[in-house]
């Protein structure tokens, strides 16, 4: 039993019963993170800020959105849009933040691959991102869905048939996924239970995980230093903040990262507000029409990349590529082989590794959304190859590479 | 410090790369180029396209549409011929082979002079639409060709509608003489039979029997148009976010340059008519902009005041930490 006195302010009260105090100083003043970092460090709190805002909107959002094929366009184009105060205003912060989460997403993978913040016990944390990017994928599908519109149609009817595979012609698996041989009402209906429900929280598990992870291995540095966190921390403590090399997560960590949400928001509102069609394409702007294809179906940008993957090859082997390419990035920690922790501008090869890759992603996903003909098609292909042979190429580069 | 913005403009150059390939450059790779002729209806485009065995006729066609716009209309003796169009265009008519036909009270405003011209000496060959009526099938305003036949008569019909029929006409009306009578708007409560008339319910049973009767004739009436149009028009509420401007323009200037082979016709809008009927079509597709522009800058204001306050709270933080 915990000594509980007389409290003499509200804090104290707190204290007594969750041991407040100490709370504060394990999650704020005294966890430590280093010094030697620049603002991509950020990103983790951009992307927890975006998952807040996506959060909240979509909360008002859901107050009036109505799951049914018959309704559910005109919820979201009529009634969110005409009649709802500012329905517009959330209908839009929901819809650039979907897009712009990626957008950070990938920023803050690349931070980790060029830093080499995935090795040396902090597998664990790449692993559980790579989790987390996983899930915001199928909550970014899951809500493409509810506007039912063309491209909600057609991206779920060319998504769920990818669960035949291919030569298996499992239709049965696809029929079960979708509740129906076409997508319909069972299909929307579970899908709109999938985002509003069942992903949303596991995310938030997945997100606190996620933290859990950084704990204990700490977070990575611009020169992949190792260094006796215990020691530094009690130099801060001393007042020797200039000697230590951490600092607290709060308020001095943070208060970084609010400078850097601030310039997101900035740009994040003038999206919002002056250029959002990007992130709402023009095709999911007619109804669903299950007798009418769209000359082009092609999914939001961020899965271009690995739709590419798939489009180039026959059937069956672009399937396979395809699921290689959805758990690759997993086995990162486990194919360098290199020992070294540091930027990539200071580990040969793996420096060369590196650009190309974020290139050949970046060629792959301009290619996945151009229509596959002529040259578009060899150039993808021959993007699609690279992907793999850098893949392969990794393990036997970081072998060979000199530790630092 | 320095460094910082290096790395800022590399993440930064790499997030305008990518936008600009999926997004203008994939865009414009995607669909096929169409050119707009800015509303000028002189057969240019339906002749280049034309099968070889109707260039000739096409071409003959436009050459005398030119010539009779030359002629000096009287608008008096078009009021006298006039009077033979108001037996189907007017209101409340009727559905005639198809397709209701318009109102014309503000055709003079909306419409092109040599479009008009075209469309009364044959009206399958001005709206572009000649291949629907190979057969036995004859364009609903068929009878035309031999009720005004003399290029003065075509002249002053046209001269007396720019003059009489050309006043100030609003967003709504050019939307419902132009495009109404096929496509419904239903984020305005447009139907092809006008706008749903304000009804009530039976409070004892609960159910809205005009409501119901009107819902039965539109469908009734829809029914006729997607029999002679091949399908249902599509309902353009939201047009104008799921297709550019360019499309609309050109779609609206030549349906066949966009859609080979649509039953569309050609309606003839010159480039108020077009700036009419967009503005309404914003009215239904895009309520809110308005409101955005109206809001955006304090939003933005503030975060600029917010990262402006976060700067400092941050450097005075760090200031002593290096």
């Amino acid at each position: 039993m915990a000594r509980i006195e007389n409290a003499k302010s509200v804090n104290e009260w707190l204290d007594q019963r969750i041991g407040l105090n100490t709370l504060k100083k394990v999650m704020q003043t005294e966890y430590w993170i280093p010094k030697n970092i620049n603002f991509l460090w950020a990103m983790g709190m951009v992307l927890a800020a975006t998952f807040g805002l996506l959060t909240i909107s979509g909360i008002f959002l859901l107050m009036y959105y109505q799951p049914h094929v018959d309704h559910a366009f005109d919820s979201v184009n009529y009634l969110i849009m005409t009649e709802v105060g500012y329905g517009w205003l959330w209908r839009h912060i929901h819809g650039i933040g979907a897009s712009l989460v990626f957008l950070i997403i990938y920023i803050h993978m690349f931070v980790g691959i060029y830093y080499g913040s995935y090795k040396k016990g902090r597998e664990l944390i790449w692993i559980s991102g790579m989790l987390l990017f996983v899930l915001f994928s199928a909550e970014a599908f899951s809500g493409y869905m509810l506007p039912w519109g063309q491209m909600s149609y057609w991206a779920g009817m060319v998504i769920t048939n990818l669960f035949a595979g291919g030569s298996l012609e499992a239709v049965g698996l696809v029929e079960w996924i979708r509740g129906d041989y076409v997508p319909a009402q069972a299909f929307l209906t579970r899908f709109f239970m999938l985002h509003v429900f069942l992903l949303p929280l596991v995310i938030i598990g997945a997100i606190v995980f996620h933290f859990g992870t950084l704990r204990i291995p700490h977070v990575n540095n611009q020169d992949g230093e190792d260094f006796d966190y215990e020691e530094h921390a009690e130099l801060y403590k001393a007042g020797k903040v200039k000697e230590s090399k951490v600092i607290p997560f709060s308020p001095v960590f943070l208060s970084k990262d609010v400078f850097v949400m601030g310039v997101y928001f900035i740009l994040f509102f003038y999206l919002v507000f002056y250029h959002f069609n990007f992130a709402m394409d023009p095709v999911n702007f007619d109804p669903a029409n299950g007798l009418n294809t769209p000359a082009h179906i092609y999914p939001e940008w961020y899965f271009l990349w690995s739709y590419e993957i798939l489009r180039p090859f026959p059937t069956d082997p672009g399937l396979v590529a395809f699921a290689i390419a959805q758990v690759i990035f997993f086995m990162l920690p486990f194919l360098d082989r290199s020992p070294n922790v540091a930027p990539a501008n200071r580990r040969g090869l793996f420096h060369i590794w590196f650009w190309v890759m974020l290139v050949d992603l970046l060629v792959l996903t301009v290619m996945g959304k151009l229509p596959p003909e002529g040259i578009w098609n060899v150039i993808g292909f021959w993007a699609a190859i690279v992907f793999f042979a850098l893949w392969i190429a990794l393990p036997f580069i970081t072998k060979a590479e000199k530790k630092l | 410090m320095n460094k910082e913005l290096k790395i800022f403009g590399v993440v930064a150059f790499f997030t305008l790369l990518l936008y600009w390939g999926v997004e203008p450059f994939a865009h414009g790779q995607m669909h096929k180029h169409v050119d707009f002729n800015n509303f000028v209806y002189d057969g240019k485009a339906d002749i280049a396209a034309a099968p070889a065995d109707k260039k000739e006729a096409k071409e003959t066609f436009w050459k005398e549409v030119g010539e009779i716009s030359k002629l000096k209309g009287d608008p008096v003796a078009g009021e006298a011929t006039y009077a033979m169009c108001t037996g189907c265009h007017m209101e409340g008519a009727p559905n005639m082979g198809g397709v209701i036909p318009p109102v014309l009270d503000n055709a003079g405003a909306i419409y092109d002079k040599n479009y008009l011209i075209a469309l009364i000496k044959d009206p399958a060959m001005a709206s572009n639409v000649d291949h629907k009526y190979a057969d036995t099938m004859t364009h609903p305003m068929g009878s035309i060709k031999s009720m005004v036949s003399q290029p003065q008569d075509i002249a002053n019909v046209v001269a007396y509608l720019k003059e009489k029929k050309a006043g100030a006409v609003t967003p709504k009306q050019a939307y419902e003489q132009a495009c109404g009578r096929c496509h419904a708007n239903r984020y305005v409560n447009w139907t092809q039979l006008g706008t749903v008339p304000k009804t009530e319910k039976n409070l004892a049973t609960g159910i809205d029997v005009d409501a119901l009767k009107f819902k039965q004739a539109v469908a009734e009436e829809q029914a006729l148009v997607a029999d002679y149009m091949g399908k249902l028009p599509p309902d353009l509420s939201i047009i104008i976010r799921a297709r550019s401007h360019h499309f609309l323009e050109t779609i609206v200037e030549n349906p066949q340059s966009q859609l080979a082979g649509t039953a569309m016709p050609r309606v003839g809008l010159n480039e108020q008519g077009f700036e009419k009927v967009m503005e309404y079509l914003e009215v239904s597709g895009d309520p809110s902009k308005v409101a955005r522009d109206a809001l955006g800058p304090w939003v933005i204001g503030f975060f600029v005041l917010f990262t402006i306050l976060a700067y400092l709270w941050k450097s005075s933080l760090w200031r002593d930490l290096h």
